[in-house]
């Protein structure tokens, strides 16, 4: 192991080193912190400044219930689930098929597809912008749901696909020789071989691209206008400019729109990691 | 062997693709030629599209605003590298198997899953000069307090420093994972070859860490060249357009309050892509040396 | 491939069973508390005296509002939308996506005759476009109390206003508050010396592209900024706030001036501030004998050309602009009704306002309005710079002079 386990240290590096973890830590996560207190304090401690005082009242709930009450909050988040999840099952059930093709069949186009689908996972947004904005705008998505989820399931597919498709891969391939051996169909050897063992992947993808498109704000920005799609991202930048000033407020409806991907991610932290690591670890 | 055997195994991977590709070309590949297209005409998104040729980089040459928005997404891609060390830093640093570190390492790598929007919204707020952290730390030491994100002189900087925050905790994990994988073995045998500290790092651990610093790399230049939320939420590339990007300059260029030139908005875009298009050769170029290894 | 996109969206839109006969899509800008609640009255009033009509109402985040109009008037135009008059109407005329309501502003006893002064803002290529809902007045809101205690009177000229200013700063307040993060604060103050400075026709004149920003008449108004801005009666870090923030140090007394639309003044009391303590000036003479033209924008409400149920939607039109709903509207969010028979709210700010632009020689919409959106964009940024480095005047004019060469084609 690198660096030397601290346990081989002497006593008081070991101690200081478990003293220095948890300072270190609240100073890492200072700033969160930092809105999290303000988001329960009054309006009062915020206009008279008492920013690291202990609050002079606590507030928590009538600023988080604050959020909802003032402001379309609520629909916004809807509008991220319905946006959201969608947007998982679509990307990666299109990235099964592509990657299971691409990893297990060999034909001329393999290789240049695979490396399509990598490439364009890596372009600027904003080459994309124009020309989707007015796909969208024609084709009547503009400001639905159904478009940004559209969008968003295409984009992540080519992610996916490059997961997926190297999960495959890194499967023994002689269990599917032999299947084929036996005459089992090509969608069956899919479905009831492959599809159980790329599990892990899929979980992997799941959180990622919830976290992804959950966060995502520029699309958001480009293809939606009101309360109707608007998802919690962007709609954090409308309630910014009505809670000026407030900023309790922006901060208790910031925590809000960060609760999703962070509760997430501690629900399947193991996935999260293998899957932002391009499956190095094997899921 | 991957060979196929009868006409079924020629067609399937065909049924298995067009789905994903289909999407894939109508939302990603085609709107790329579609924006080189677009960026050679005059167009508000109203009307008529008008060819004007290369007038459009023409007058980008000599865009103040262009410039300015250049030289911070140079700025970004050079500061943004940080993370990698950063990352690799704390990720040593946690490397340890003392009670509890599992926890610790999830709570570092917390600012990464949150929205950047968020991360944003939080470090507006501690510069902010009258109501922010460093106002107060500021007035608390008697001095007046800078206006981070209304100087030309620090906007940047700032935002680039909130970014390095969440991109951080990201290259932690790519470093963590890389350092699960290390041979114990090597290490032990640097051990005994007299190697510490910094050089049994540099010569022995680092080499095997390659493809978790190249990831971090790639993610980080990509991260970099993306930048668009934070200066969104946080400056809107003001003040004067100092903190510009080319990502955002060409959405306020083509989509904003003030700006319809889509066909300009295009040729920023095109811009962009073309710098971005020399890291994604390289990152395939890359790719396509280990699928060959892996053959 | 776009046509055959272009059809199947028809196709859906068709099966989707386009809007009912009695339906009216009506698409707002300002979701805040008090605009939305008073709107909502509007569409009740008119939804009570149509039963057979239904409003369909959906109300947009303003900024947002104004990136997504482009886009829902061509994809899924609603029946009435808010929109800006002055220039900022002029690209949506230009394409056709407006629909023209000269008719109902001829035919229409109440448009045609109670709409003389504000008509021409609404007036392009010689027709009538939209009808005005609201406007405000613009100038100086003051700490009265703060101007009280250092015996200060209302500035009727420059060189009063120079005088307070430093009288203010010599007791350690500030003169003027902005806050110039959202750009076209900064605007205002422009306008305003402009205005006084130069006039109303300059004022045109350049937002209309046919005066150079390095004409010597604009580097006067710049000379008149300066003589505020070097001496630091701004306050600090004004780029770094919005205009809300900005109130901030109105309402500690830190400083005294504000150049703002009379919709601050709601946030002011929000602030803690009372009326006794806010009070209003029209912004001081400069060149003498020049005529006072006023900052004054409209609201408006627009058919789009691509509207379902055009006929109802001139009804509800025809509906707002009644004196009897312009009052009652005005009165609840603190404006002043374009319809000259409507009743004004009996509001200091409101009657004080009423008194500026009813005798004012020329109503301004605003630089953000009166010139193209690319223009004010980019001029915007340069009041900005200039209230921060006031050195780099002649970059900024040379830069601003190329920006124009190329928006006004």
């Amino acid at each position: 192991m690198f660096p030397r386990p601290i346990e081989q240290a002497p006593k008081h590096r070991r101690l200081i080193y478990q003293l220095l973890l948890p300072v270190s830590l609240f100073i890492w996560l200072l700033p969160l912190l930092a809105i999290f207190m303000t988001s329960i304090r009054s309006a009062k401690d915020i206009n008279t400044g008492n920013v690291f005082g202990w609050p002079s009242s606590f507030e928590m709930f009538a600023n988080y219930s604050g959020v909802f009450l003032r402001s379309n909050a609520g629909q916004y988040f809807l509008n991220s689930i319905w946006i959201t999840i969608p947007t998982v099952a679509v990307s990666i059930s299109l990235a099964c098929l592509a990657g299971y093709a691409l990893a297990i069949y060999r034909f001329r186009w393999s290789m240049p597809l695979f490396f399509l689908f990598i490439a364009g996972n890596f372009v600027p947004f904003q080459i994309l912008m124009v020309p989707v904005r007015d796909l969208s705008v024609q084709t009547g998505l503009y400001n639905t749901v159904t478009g940004l989820v559209l969008f968003h399931a295409a984009f992540q597919t080519g992610f996916c696909t490059l997961f997926m498709r190297n999960f495959i891969r890194a499967l023994p391939f002689e269990l599917i020789e032999s299947a084929r051996i036996d005459g089992v169909k090509e969608w069956r050897i899919f479905w009831f071989l492959v599809l159980p063992l790329v599990r892990p992947a899929i979980a992997a993808l799941s959180v990622l691209i919830f976290t992804f498109v959950w966060n995502d704000y520029f699309w958001a920005t480009v293809l939606t206008q009101g309360e109707a799609s608007k998802p919690i991202t962007a709609g954090l930048n409308a309630l910014n400019g009505q809670f000026v000033s407030n900023w309790h407020l922006v901060s208790a409806a910031a925590i809000l729109a960060a609760m999703p991907p962070v509760i997430m991610f501690f629900l399947m932290q193991k996935h999260f990691i293998a899957g932002l690591t391009l499956g190095a670890t094997k899921g | 062997m991957r060979s196929g055997h009868g006409n079924s195994l020629r067609l399937m991977p065909v049924l298995f693709i067009a789905p994903a590709l289909l999407f894939f070309v109508v939302y990603v590949i085609l709107p790329i030629f579609q924006s080189f297209y677009i960026s050679f005409h005059e167009w508000d998104g109203l009307g008529e599209m008008e060819w004007v040729g290369f007038g459009h980089y023409a007058y980008l040459l000599d865009d103040d605003r262009f410039y300015t928005s250049l030289k911070n997404n140079l700025l970004w891609l050079a500061l943004y590298m940080l993370a990698v060390p950063a990352g690799l830093f704390i990720a040593l640093y946690l490397n340890q198997t003392v009670r509890g570190i599992r926890l610790y390492k999830s709570m570092f790598f917390f600012p990464f899953v949150i929205s950047q929007i968020v991360v944003g919204l939080i470090f507006s707020w501690f510069y902010n000069p009258s109501f922010g952290v460093v106002g107060h730390v500021f007035e608390f030491f008697g001095a007046s307090p800078p206006s981070i994100l209304g100087d030309e002189r620090y906007v940047t900087y700032g935002i680039i420093f909130a970014g390095l925050w969440p991109q951080i905790a990201y290259c932690m994990i790519l470093y963590l994972t890389g350092l699960n994988n290390v041979a114990p073995e090597q290490i032990e045998a640097g051990r005994l070859d007299g190697a510490k500290g910094w050089r049994l790092l540099w010569h022995v651990v680092l080499p095997q860490l390659w493809p978790a610093t190249f990831l971090a790399i790639v993610v980080t230049v990509i991260g970099a060249l993306r930048s668009f939320d934070m200066i969104a939420i946080m400056t809107q590339g003001g003040p004067y357009g100092s903190s510009n990007v080319l990502s955002y300059y060409m959405f306020e260029t083509a989509l904003s309050e003030y700006g319809f030139e889509m066909g300009y908005g295009s040729a920023i875009a095109v811009v962009l892509f073309l710098i971005m298009l020399c890291f994604i050769v390289a990152f395939l170029w890359k790719m396509y040396q280990d699928e060959k290894d892996w053959r | 491939m776009k046509r055959a996109l272009a059809s199947f969206a028809m196709a859906a839109m068709v099966l989707a069973g386009s809007a009912n006969a009695g339906e009216l899509v009506i698409i707002f800008d300002d979701p805040n508390p008090g605009p939305k609640a008073a709107f909502e009255k509007v569409v009740a009033d008119f939804d009570a005296a149509n039963p057979d009509i239904t409003v369909k109402l959906s109300i947009n985040d303003r900024e947002a509002h104004k990136t997504a109009i482009r886009n829902f008037l061509s994809a899924d135009a609603p029946d009435v939308t808010a929109w800006y008059p002055g220039n900022r109407m002029g690209p949506f005329v230009d394409a056709g996506q407006f629909e023209d309501i000269s008719g109902l502003w001829a035919s229409d006893p109440n448009l045609s005759s109670s709409f003389e002064a504000i008509k021409p803002t609404m007036t392009r290529d010689g027709k009538q476009w939209g009808v005005p809902y609201s406007y405000y007045q613009w100038g100086m809101y003051y700490r009265k109390d703060i101007f009280d205690k250092h015996g200060i009177a209302e500035p009727k000229t420059w060189d009063e206003l120079l005088a307070a200013c430093a009288k203010l700063k010599a007791n350690g307040v500030t003169p003027i508050t902005i806050g110039t993060k959202y750009l076209w604060t900064a605007a205002g103050v422009f306008d305003y010396l402009n205005l006084r400075t130069n006039g109303y026709e300059v004022h045109n004149d350049l937002t209309a592209g046919k005066i150079a920003y390095t004409d010597d008449r604009i580097r006067a108004t710049f000379g008149k900024w300066e003589e505020l801005v070097r001496p630091g009666y701004f306050v600090e870090n004004h780029a770094s706030m919005s205009w809300q923030d900005a109130i901030a140090p109105f309402a500690k007394g830190e400083a005294a001036m504000y150049v703002m639309g009379n919709f601050a003044v709601g946030a002011m009391k929000d602030a803690g501030l009372t009326n006794d303590q806010i009070d209003f000036f029209q912004f001081p003479e400069i060149t003498p004998g020049m005529p006072r033209a006023e900052e004054a924008p409209a609201d408006a409400l627009f058919i789009p050309s691509g509207a379902k149920n055009k006929a109802d939607a001139r009804k509800f039109l025809a509906f707002v602009a009644r004196p009897d709903v312009q009052s009652e509207w005005n009165i609840a969010i603190g404006q002043l009704p374009p319809n000259s028979e409507a009743k004004v709210g009996d509001d200091k700010f409101i009657q004080e306002g009423m008194a500026t632009v009813s005798t004012a020689s020329g109503l301004a919409q605003f630089y953000d309005r009166d010139a193209p959106a690319e223009m004010a964009k980019a001029g915007m940024e340069g009041f900005q710079e200039f209230m921060i480095k006031p050195d780099r005047l002649d970059a900024i004019l040379k830069r601003l002079d190329k920006v124009q060469k190329k928006v006004y084609k």
